[in-house]
C-alpha cells in the first residue's frame, strides 16, 4: 500500500537516473550511495589518527544534470570523518585549486590556530599546497566541516563529522544514517553573489506578490500591499536564494535521485541531520513518523518528540525514529517553499514513499518586522517617520492563499509522481500547495475531486488564537509606550552605526526562541522550538553572566548589504573583545526581516530559554526575523575566533566579526 | 491575463467551502498535553515532577559526585541527575532512582547494566511506567489525567508551559540575571600572528576583508533599447547605465539618446558620475555630462540623485549646468508592476526643464518636454526581457517652437518594441 505506484514519467526518470547512476556511484563516498544498505555500527569510513583530504574540482550530477563543483577527495559532500572522543587526529588537507582554500571544523572545540578561518585563525591554505591540522577531540557528537574561503562552501566543499563518545552513548539506537542537507546550484557561488549584489533578493524570488494574485484575491490585500510598499519591504521576501536556482540535496542527491537509507522494521534508527547548505533554512518532516530529537548541534538533549523541526544553516540535529515495515519520505523543505529535498527511508531497496506537496509560501508579518506580538494594528498614527506602520492585520495573508503565478521548483511535482494521498486537514493544505505551485495541472488534476472547494488553505483554522476582527483593526490606535515605532529609529539601537547599510531597526523586537520558525506557526502539528530543548548534561558553567552584550543583526535588502551593528567586516570592523573565562549574556537583535543563523567559533553557548543549568548548548542559533535570541557563553578558549551569520552570502556581504578572547588583565 | 477576472470568483467559491474544513483542522488532535500524573519515582527521575518531599533545610552546594542509585548512563540521559538539578528538591533523586528497567532501556532512555544490548522485542507497554514521553511515542497509553500537582513545578516544566513556578528560588545557570560589568578594551594585536607570523596573517586578513564585504562589483543595464513607430517617422531610443564599485561609492556611466531612422542621431549624451549612497535607498551622483548631439555639443556639470521612493518607485533626477551657463534639469521615474512573476508592466515618465531659453540646445524656459509611457516586458531571464509599449511625448513652449523650426515632430504617440538587457 505504501509502495510507490510509478507514473510513466517517473519510470522514465528513474531509468535515466539509474543509467547515470553508475558514474555517479563512483563519485560518491560509500555512505552516500543510492539505495545504500544503511550503516550499522561500527562504520567503515574515513577514520583513524591520520586522515588525508584533497580539495579539488569535480563534476557532479544532481537529478540528472551535470555541473561543475569543488569536492573533497573527489566527492560532494566530502567523506564522512568518523573519529572517537579523546583521540588525537591529524588531518592533512591538500588544496589542488588555483585559489586559496581552507577547512573549518564546524562545532569542534579545537585550538584557535586549528580552526581554519583564513585571516582569523591561520593564513589559509595556499593554492597547490598542503596544511596539517592536528588536534584532540574533546567531545562527541555530530558535526561537519566546510571551506571558509570565498564561495567554496556553496560550490561543494563540505562534509560530515561524527565523533563517537568515549563511553557508552546515552542515545540507544540500532542503526544510523548521516543526512547532509544542502542547496546545489548550477551557478557558481560567485555568480549567485554577483546577481544578489546587482539586483538583490528579487533576482531569485519567483514567489513574489503580483497583480494576478491581487485580482485572484490571494496574498495581501491592496491596502496591505500599499502599506508594505510604503516601507519598501516585501512580505514575500523569505529567502534570497531559492529553489529557482537550487536543487535541494541530501547526501549530494537531488529529490529525484531519491537517496535511500535502509533499516530493519522496528529498529531504532538514528538520523544525524546536518544543514550544510549555503543559504537555506529547511523544514524537516517524515510524514507518518514522529521524530524524537536527541541531540542538537552535537550535544545531547532530553528526548523530545515532534512532527517537524526547522533547521537553520549550519545547525545539526540528531533524531531517533522507529519505522515500521514500510517506506518513508524524509523531506527537507526550504523555508520559502520554493523546493524540497527528499530521501527515502525504507526496509528494502527499491522502495519509495509518497512525497508531500510543497506547502504554500508563507508571508512575513509584523512580528517579522520587529513589531513584537501586535496582532492588532492601526499604528499608522503620528510620530512615525516615513515608514509608518499600518499593516491591517497579519491574518488575511494567511487565509487568502498564495499568488497563482508563484513558482516552485521541480520538486513540487513529486507528490503527483509518488502518489501522495491526502487525508483530512492535510488534503486542504496540500491542495493549496498545489495551487501555489502555479502548476495548472494541480488545479485540474489534483487529488481532490473539486478544486473549488479545496483550494483554500485551512491555516487560519489552525491558528486558533484570537485575531482581532478586521473591522476594528484600522481603528485600534493603541498608545505605544515602547518608544518610537518608526522602522529606522536609531534611538531603538544607539550602538548601531548610522549608514546606508542599515535599512531598518526593529522597534520592538521580542524573544522568538519559542517560535517554531518562519512559516511553521500554523502547520497543525507539533514543531520543535528552541524552548523545547533541554540539555542532558548539566551545563559545565552555571555562573551568572558578569555582563550583558547586545549585538544587532543589520542589513539592507535593496543593496544586499549585511552587517553586525551596521558595520561590515570589511570596514574594517573592530573585534568584539572578551576576557578569558568570563561569562557574558549575549542578546542578538534581528533588525532585518530575514533569518540569520549566527555561529560562534570555538565555543558552545547556552540558550537562555528558562532551563537553568540544563540549558541547551549550541554553536549556531537561528535568529528569527525581527526577533531576538539570547545566549550565555563562557569564553573559555583563548585566541581570535570568527563570529558570523552562517548564510554564506550574508557573511560574504560583511555579516561577520572577529571575537577576541584574551587573558583578564584586571582592566576596568 | 484574459482569464484573470475569473479567478476572484474561484477564490470566492473556495472560501465558501472552508468553514467545515477549518473546524476539522482546529479540532484535530494535537500533541497530547502532558497530563499531570501522580508523581511516580520514574517520572521524578526524568525531571518531570518532583516527589512530594519537603524541601530540605540545607540547600548545600550541589556537588557533582554521582549518587549510588543514579547510574552515569541514566544521568547522562537526564533521567536523573548526578548533581542535584531540580532546584526545588536537590536531594530528591536518590530514592527516586529506579534501576534501569527493561522498558526504559528499550526506549533508549538508559542502558541496561548488563552488556546485552537493548532489543526492540523488549518493548512492553506497561501502565505503571507509562510516562508522557512514552505515551507520546505511542508505546503505551496514559492513564486518565488526574488533577494537577501545584506543588511540583520545576523550571523546565514551567518553561514548557506545564505549570507555573511558585518562585524562582535556587536559580542557576541561564536562569540567573546578568551583571552589569563592562567590556574589556579592544586588543590591538592578532592572536594568530604569534603562530603563523605577521606577514602571512596580513595576507590572510586582506582576503578576509575582501571576501566579507570588501568586494567591488560591476553592472551594465540597457533599460531602454527600442524602436519607436510613429506616424511614418520611425525612430529609435536608448537609455542605460553601468556602474562599478562597492556598496557606498561607485563610478556610474549613463547614456541616453534618440534619433530617427535615416535622419541620424537627434540627441546623444553620456554622463560620468561619482555616486555615493547617502541613505538606505538613495544615491547622490555628481560628475559631468557630455552631449554629442545636438550640435553644437555641450559639456555640463551634473548633480543628481537616484533611488527607490516609498511605494517601490524608482526615481532619478539631475541638474545640469552647461559650459555656456545654461541650467537644465530632468526628473524621471518608473514603477515595475508584476502582472505575473515574469510579465511586468512598467509605467514610466520623464520631465525636462530649463532655467532659460537657449536656441543652441533647443530649449525654452520652464517645462521643455515630457514623456509618459508604459511598457510590458517578459522576463525570459532576469537579464533579458523583450518588451512592447506605447509612449506619448510632447514638447512645450519655446522648445516646441524650436522643434517645429527644425522640421522635427513636437511630440505625439508612438508604439515601442525593444529589449531590456543587463549583465
Amino acid at each position: 500500500m505504501n509502495e510507490l505506484v510509478l507514473g510513466r514519467r517517473a519510470l522514465l526518470r528513474a531509468a535515466a537516473v539509474s543509467g547515470a547512476g553508475f558514474g555517479l556511484a563512483q563519485a560518491l563516498p560509500a555512505w552516500a550511495q543510492p539505495l545504500s544498505i544503511g550503516l550499522v555500527r561500527p562504520l567503515a569510513t574515513v577514520s583513524g589518527n591520520d586522515i588525508s583530504l584533497a580539495i579539488g574540482q569535480v563534476s557532479v550530477e544532481v537529478d540528472g544534470k551535470v555541473s561543475r563543483a569543488i569536492g573533497i577527495n573527489g566527492t560532494v559532500p566530502g567523506p564522512l570523518i568518523r573519529l572517537k572522543e579523546g583521540q588525537r587526529v591529524r588531518l592533512r588537507v591538500q588544496n589542488t585549486l588555483d585559489e586559496d582554500s581552507s577547512i573549518h571544523w564546524h562545532g569542534l572545540l579545537v585550538p584557535f590556530e586549528m580552526d581554519g578561518v583564513p585571516g582569523v585563525s591561520f593564513p589559509g591554505i595556499m593554492p597547490r599546497s598542503t596544511f596539517d591540522y592536528e588536534f584532540d577531540l574533546s567531545h562527541a557528537g555530530t558535526y561537519w566541516y566546510h571551506s571558509h574561503s570565498a564561495y567554496q562552501e556553496e560550490d561543494g566543499v563540505y562534509g560530515p563529522i561524527v565523533i563517537d563518545p568515549a563511553g557508552p552513548d546515552p542515545v540507544a539506537y540500532d542503526r544510523e544514517h548521516v543526512l547532509v542537507l544542502s542547496d546545489h546550484s548550477p551557478l557558481a557561488g560567485a555568480t549567485i553573489y554577483r546577481k544578489l549584489k546587482q539586483m538583490g533578493g528579487p533576482y531569485f524570488n519567483r514567489q513574489r506578490m503580483t497583480l494576478s494574485g491581487l485580482m485572484a484575491g490571494k496574498d495581501l490585500t491592496a491596502q496591505e500591499r500599499w502599506e508594505w510598499a510604503q516601507m519598501r519591504m516585501d512580505a514575500a521576501d523569505i529567502a534570497d536564494v531559492t529553489g529557482s536556482t537550487y536543487a535541494f540535496t541530501i547526501n549530494g542527491f537531488g529529490p529525484y535521485d531519491n537517496w535511500t537509507g535502509l533499516f530493519t522494521p522496528g529498529e531504532r534508527v538514528r538520523l544525524r541531520v546536518i544543514n550544510a547548505s549555503a543559504q537555506t533554512t529547511f523544514n524537516i518532516r517524515i510524514p507518518g513518523l514522529p521524530i524524537t530529537v536527541v541531540q542538537a548541534d552535537g550535544l545531547n538533549v532530553r528526548p523530545v518528540t515532534v512532527e517537524e523541526f526547522q533547521i537553520g544553516t549550519a545547525e545539526t540535529y540528531d533524531v531517533v525514529i522507529t519505522p515500521e515495515d514500510r517506506a518513508y519520505s524524509f523531506v527537507s523543505e526550504a523555508s520559502d517553499r520554493s523546493g524540497l529535498g527528499r530521501a527515502t527511508l525504507a526496509p528494502r531497496e527499491g522502495m519509495s514513499a509518497p512525497v508531500p506537496p510543497l506547502r504554500p509560501r508563507p508571508l512575513l508579518t509584523m512580528k517579522d518586522m520587529g513589531m513584537g506580538d501586535m496582532d492588532h494594528s492601526g499604528m499608522g498614527h503620528g510620530g512615525m517617520d516615513h515608514g509608518a506602520i499600518g499593516i491591517g492585520s497579519t491574518a488575511p495573508a494567511k487565509t487568502r492563499g498564495v499568488d497563482p503565478t508563484a513558482r516552485q521548483n521541480a520538486s513540487g511535482e513529486l507528490w503527483k509522481l509518488t502518489g501522495w494521498k491526502e487525508t483530512g486537514a492535510a488534503a486542504a493544505t496540500a491542495t493549496a500547495a498545489g495551487m501555489a505551485g502555479m502548476d495548472h495541472a494541480a488545479m485540474g488534476h489534483g487529488p481532490s475531486a473539486d478544486p473549488a472547494t479545496a483550494v483554500t488553505p485551512v491555516d487560519h483554522a489552525a491558528r486558533g488564537r484570537s485575531m482581532p476582527a478586521p473591522a476594528s483593526a484600522g481603528h485600534a490606535a493603541a498608545p505605544m509606550d515602547h518608544g518610537s515605532m518608526g522602522m529606522r529609529d536609531f534611538a531603538n539601537a544607539p550602538q548601531v552605526d548610522r549608514n546606508p547599510g542599515v535599512q531598518t531597526i526593529s522597534p520592538m523586537p521580542v524573544d522568538r526562541m519559542g517560535d517554531p520558525g518562519t512559516g511553521l506557526e500554523d502547520v497543525g502539528h507539533r514543531v520543535l522550538t528552541y524552548r523545547d530543548l533541554i540539555a542532558l548534561d548539566r551545563n559545565p558553567d552555571v555562573r551568572a553572566p558578569s555582563r550583558k552584550l547586545d549585538i544587532h543583526l543589520t542589513g539592507n535588502m535593496e543593496r544586499y548589504m549585511w552587517s553586525f551593528d551596521g558595520v561590515k567586516m570589511s570596514e574594517p570592523a573592530e573585534p568584539i573583545p572578551f576576557r578569558h573565562n568570563e561569562r557574558v549574556r549575549v542578546r542578538l537583535v534581528n533588525d532585518t526581516m530575514m533569518q540569520h543563523p549566527i555561529h560562534l567559533h570555538g565555543h558552545f553557548f547556552e540558550l537562555v530559554t528558562g532551563h537553568g543549568a540544563l540549558s541547551p548548548r549550541k554553536h549556531t542559533v537561528n535568529v528569527q526575523p525581527g526577533g531576538t535570541a539570547t545566549f550565555d557563553v563562557t569564553l573559555d578558549a583563548q585566541g581570535d575566533w570568527a563570529f558570523h551569520c552562517h548564510n554564506l552570502y550574508h557573511m560574504t556581504a560583511g555579516m561577520m566579526r572577529v571575537v577576541t578572547v584574551r587573558p583578564d588583565n584586571g582592566d576596568a | 491575463m484574459i482569464s484573470l477576472h475569473r479567478l476572484p470568483l474561484l477564490a470566492l467559491a473556495a472560501f465558501a467551502g472552508v468553514p467545515a474544513l477549518a473546524q476539522d483542522q482546529a479540532a484535530a488532535p494535537k500533541q497530547s498535553a502532558p497530563a499531570a500524573l501522580t508523581c511516580t519515582p520514574q517520572h521524578a527521575a526524568m525531571g518531570h515532577c518532583t516527589l512530594p518531599k519537603p524541601l530540605p533545610a540545607a540547600t548545600s552546594e550541589p556537588a557533582r559526585q554521582s549518587q549510588p542509585a543514579c547510574s552515569p548512563d541514566h544521568a547522562a540521559m537526564g533521567h536523573c541527575t548526578a548533581a542535584a538539578a531540580p532546584p526545588t528538591a536537590p536531594e530528591a533523586t536518590p530514592q527516586a532512582q529506579p534501576a534501569c528497567t527493561p522498558e526504559h532501556a528499550a526506549m533508549g532512555h538508559c542502558t541496561l547494566p548488563s552488556p546485552a544490548p537493548a532489543t526492540p522485542q523488549q518493548v512492553q507497554p506497561s501502565q505503571s511506567t507509562c510516562t508522557p514521553e512514552h505515551a507520546a511515542m505511542g508505546h503505551c497509553s496514559l492513564p486518565a489525567p488526574q488533577p494537577a500537582q501545584p506543588a511540583a513545578c520545576s523550571p523546565e516544566h514551567a518553561a514548557m508551559g506545564h505549570c507555573t513556578p511558585a518562585a524562582t528560588i535556587g536559580a542557576e545557570g541561564t536562569d540567573l540575571p546578568a551583571g552589569s560589568g563592562s567590556a574589556p578594551p579592544v586588543p590591538t594585536d592578532y592572536a594568530a600572528d604569534a603562530i603563523y607570523g605577521p606577514s602571512a596573517m596580513a595576507m590572510g586578513r586582506h582576503h578576509l576583508s575582501l571576501h566579507h564585504g570588501g568586494q567591488n562589483f560591476f553592472m551594465a543595464i540597457l533599460n531602454i533599447a527600442e524602436v519607436k513607430v510613429k506616424d511614418g517617422r520611425d525612430a529609435y531610443e536608448w537609455g542605460g547605465e553601468a556602474w562599478y564599485g562597492g556598496d557606498i561609492n561607485r563610478l556610474v556611466v549613463k547614456t541616453e539618446g534618440e534619433g530617427e531612422f535615416g535622419a541620424g542621431v537627434e540627441s546623444a549624451e553620456v554622463q560620468a558620475l561619482y555616486s555615493r549612497a547617502i541613505g538606505p535607498y538613495f544615491d547622490l551622483q555628481t560628475g559631468i555630462r557630455y552631449d554629442f548631439e545636438p550640435n553644437p555639443s555641450r559639456v555640463y556639470a551634473t548633480i543628481g540623485f537616484e533611488g527607490l521612493a516609498p511605494g517601490f518607485f524608482d526615481v532619478e533626477g539631475a541638474m545640469f549646468l552647461s559650459d555656456r551657463g545654461e541650467l537644465i534639469g530632468r526628473l524621471e521615474g518608473y514603477y515595475d508592476q508584476r502582472i505575473t512573476q515574469k510579465l511586468i508592466l512598467q509605467p514610466r515618465a520623464e520631465l525636462n526643464f530649463a532655467a532659460q531659453s537657449s536656441e543652441d540646445i533647443g530649449v525654452g524656459a520652464g517645462l521643455t518636454d515630457a514623456e509618459i509611457g508604459v511598457r510590458v516586458r517578459y522576463d525570459i531571464a532576469r537579464e533579458f526581457a523583450p518588451y512592447v509599449g506605447v509612449q506619448y511625448e510632447r514638447a512645450f513652449g519655446m522648445t516646441r517652437d524650436f522643434l517645429r523650426e527644425e522640421g522635427e515632430s513636437p511630440g505625439g504617440f508612438s508604439f515601442l518594441a525593444g529589449i531590456r538587457f543587463w549583465f
